[in-house]
């Protein structure tokens, strides 16, 4: 090879360096563009964003600690000491929101990944294999869909609550069991998504060819059909993520989740219902917080919807 | 149909024991154990705690004890309430009728926004009005029902003082009053279970609407002179409440931990509070057996979804 020809092939492969760049990003940029055409996903996703920064962040900066007790402030409004207010014991609400809606934020996010694990192994093994497994899964998947939720998970808060606390302390062994309990019984709707996926993708011709070049199962499974199903599952993963969070709100919410001492916004708002008459805003932001993090995280659900669905046509 | 009927009861009837085989495997693998306080007590002899456990069958192998349960739960055998010395079954069925009516009111409330609204943004879509339902039915879908129940209290009872906000059973008014009161103090919790199953209804029946609409046997129902009302409300409506009901039949098990949390807060005496107060009083045989009636509700309530789909679809219950 002669050096001006090199030279010519480094000049040809420069200019198709950025084309084959854009082309190897362009399913994720489409994707992102089409996430741009719904208009209140992408401020749904901006407000999402504000809110996991400052609940990151927020305690780095401001650091008034959430335990603080001071009776000469107690339940006072919005001032420039607090500027959310106190709570009964004169504790700053800021400090105590930024801390637990860490909490909150974390509860959702753990367990709807365990959710779309359990959901995705249920729903791609039903719908690989067939027959008879496929059978007993899905009556399985309908049982639990027949499962009255709350209920059952005060019951499993309420019969396994001690044990997990006197294992792992009191903070993690309540956070480890409601995201347990919430993560396994929201798997049900992932698990029919993904069967329903597999069912039509094991029959196309990709997943043919990989077969006839010998792939074994689980490689079919793993590099062919999955990556194909995964757009349903990223959006029921993201709603899991707003249910999770109001899960975990009502557990607290009726005094039976997190203890006093790990303020998620469900607790504080427990805290706040019997002072409602003279303290509206210690129930007014924790309130609000859950209910725009579940609004902004529904908005990007259907955004990514809409942006994940080739089918449908966006101008 | 009556064919159709007995098979959906017969499909029912393993659904059950599938739940109870759920909610017995945790109380099994729970920790602690029904005769703990007896067995710190020393003043309890070994000998007599050992009588005790055989005499109620706590010894032998737990896929019996899973039968004798679940049968004498089947027979309306629950045992007795730890706290109040109550049979658990006097005790649910006093509070379960309270429930049923404001549960039932909700969904009445709900279907009554959803179905106008949702028919309306449905034939007029992108439309001013359906852009302004579609985003308070999001709005409605993600608001928890704990924080409107707070906001409806602040507003109308607080700020406005015009309704009650604690629900009393023991209302001393007599004749129309007692009825005026009772009105009035169940306004707040149908209206905050109500609004929120109508938000996520609403969207049912749009989009359910909007696949029909465009259909042709709608063009040929328009076509052959039939008015706008008979071609929307026979025609169209009854095809798409099949999907609603169906997604409506899913959301369920979800309507009742809207009423647990309703009841909590605006302490209406059904069973969901007294699920509460039992769980924050360790009172086992209610909280198991007001899980169980929980279920049952759900199995029957899809059963009605499984009529409905009946009578609106006549092709399936030929099937």
């Amino acid at each position: 090879m002669t050096p001006p020809n090199g030279a010519a092939s480094e000049a040809v492969a420069h200019a198709l360096a950025p084309a084959r760049a854009r082309r190897t990003a362009s399913l994720w940029s489409e994707g992102w563009r089409r996430f741009r055409k719904h208009r209140l996903a992408t401020f749904g996703a901006a407000a999402l964003a504000v809110m996991v920064i400052a609940v990151a962040a927020g305690p780095l900066v401001y650091r008034v600690p959430i335990d603080e007790i001071d009776f000469r402030a107690k339940l006072k409004g919005p001032s420039r000491a607090h500027p959310l207010g106190t709570d009964d014991l004169g504790q700053d609400l800021l400090a105590r929101m930024l801390y637990g809606g860490r909490i909150s934020l974390a509860v959702g996010v753990t367990a709807m990944l365990i959710a779309i694990t359990v959901g995705t192994v249920v729903g791609a093994t039903a719908g690989h294999l067939g027959g008879a497994s496929d059978h007993v899964l899905m009556r399985l998947t309908d049982l639990f869909l027949c499962l009255p939720q709350l209920p059952l998970l005060l019951l499993l808060v309420y019969l396994f609550r001690d044990t997990l606390k006197n294992v792992l302390g009191p903070e993690m062994g309540v956070f480890v069991l409601v995201v347990i309990v919430i993560g396994g019984l929201r798997w049900m709707p992932v698990a029919r998504l993904v069967r329903a996926q597999f069912l039509s993708l094991r029959e196309k011709e990709f997943v043919e060819a990989a077969r006839s070049l010998g792939a074994p199962p689980l490689r079919q499974v793993i590099r062919h059909i999955l990556p194909n199903a995964v757009g349903p599952v990223i959006v029921a993963g993201t709603i899991d993520v707003a249910a999770a969070i109001l899960a975990e709100s009502s557990l607290s919410f009726l005094g039976l989740g997190f203890p006093p001492d790990i303020p998620t916004w469900g607790r504080i708002l427990f805290d706040a219902k019997d002072n409602l008459d003279f303290a509206p805003h210690w129930a007014i932001f924790p309130g609000t917080a859950i209910f725009l993090t579940v609004l902004s995280i529904n908005y990007i659900g259907d955004g990514l919807r809409d942006a994940l669905d080739p089918r449908k046509v966006l101008s | 149909m009556s064919k159709y009927l007995v098979r959906r009861v017969l499909i029912a009837i393993p659904v059950l024991a599938g739940i109870s085989l759920v909610l017995f495997t945790v109380l099994a693998l729970a920790p602690g154990d029904p005769f703990e306080e007896l067995a710190t007590n020393p003043n309890v002899p070994p000998e007599v705690r050992a009588n005790l456990r055989h005499q109620f069958g706590l010894d032998d192998p737990i896929p019996v004890r899973y039968v004798r349960w679940f049968t004498s739960m089947i027979k309306g055998d629950w045992g007795f309430s730890f706290v109040s010395r109550v049979d658990v079954g006097t005790l649910i069925m006093q509070r379960l009728p309270t429930t049923l009516w404001v549960l039932g009111l909700a969904q009445v409330l709900g279907l009554a926004v959803a179905l106008p609204v949702g028919i309306l943004a449905a034939r007029r879509p992108y439309s001013i009005f359906d852009q302004i339902s579609t985003t308070l039915a999001f709005v409605g879908f993600s608001l928890p029902t704990f924080f409107t129940g707070i906001l409806f209290i602040l507003f109308f009872s607080i700020y406005l003082d015009w309704l009650p906000f604690i629900y009393r059973a023991d209302i001393s008014a007599t004749g129309w009053r007692w009825y005026w009161e009772n009105a009035r103090q169940a306004i707040m919790p149908v209206a905050v279970l109500g609004l929120a199953q109508g938000a996520s209804m609403t969207r049912f029946v749009r989009s359910a609407m909007l696949e029909v609409i465009r259909l042709d046997y709608i063009n040929t129902a328009r076509s052959k002179g039939l008015s706008e009302k008979v071609t929307i409300w026979k025609h169209a409506v009854r095809n798409a409440m099949i999907p609603v009901v169906t997604l409506v039949a899913l959301q369920i098990p979800g309507i009742f931990t809207g009423a647990v949390i309703t009841e909590q807060i605006f302490r209406v005496p059904g069973i969901g509070s007294l699920l509460i107060t039992s769980i924050l009083a360790n009172d086992t045989p209610v909280i198991m057996a007001i899980t169980f009636v929980f279920s049952c509700l759900v199995v029957l309530f899809n059963l009605v979804a499984d009529l409905l789909y009946g009578w609106l679809d006549p092709r399936i219950s030929l099937r």
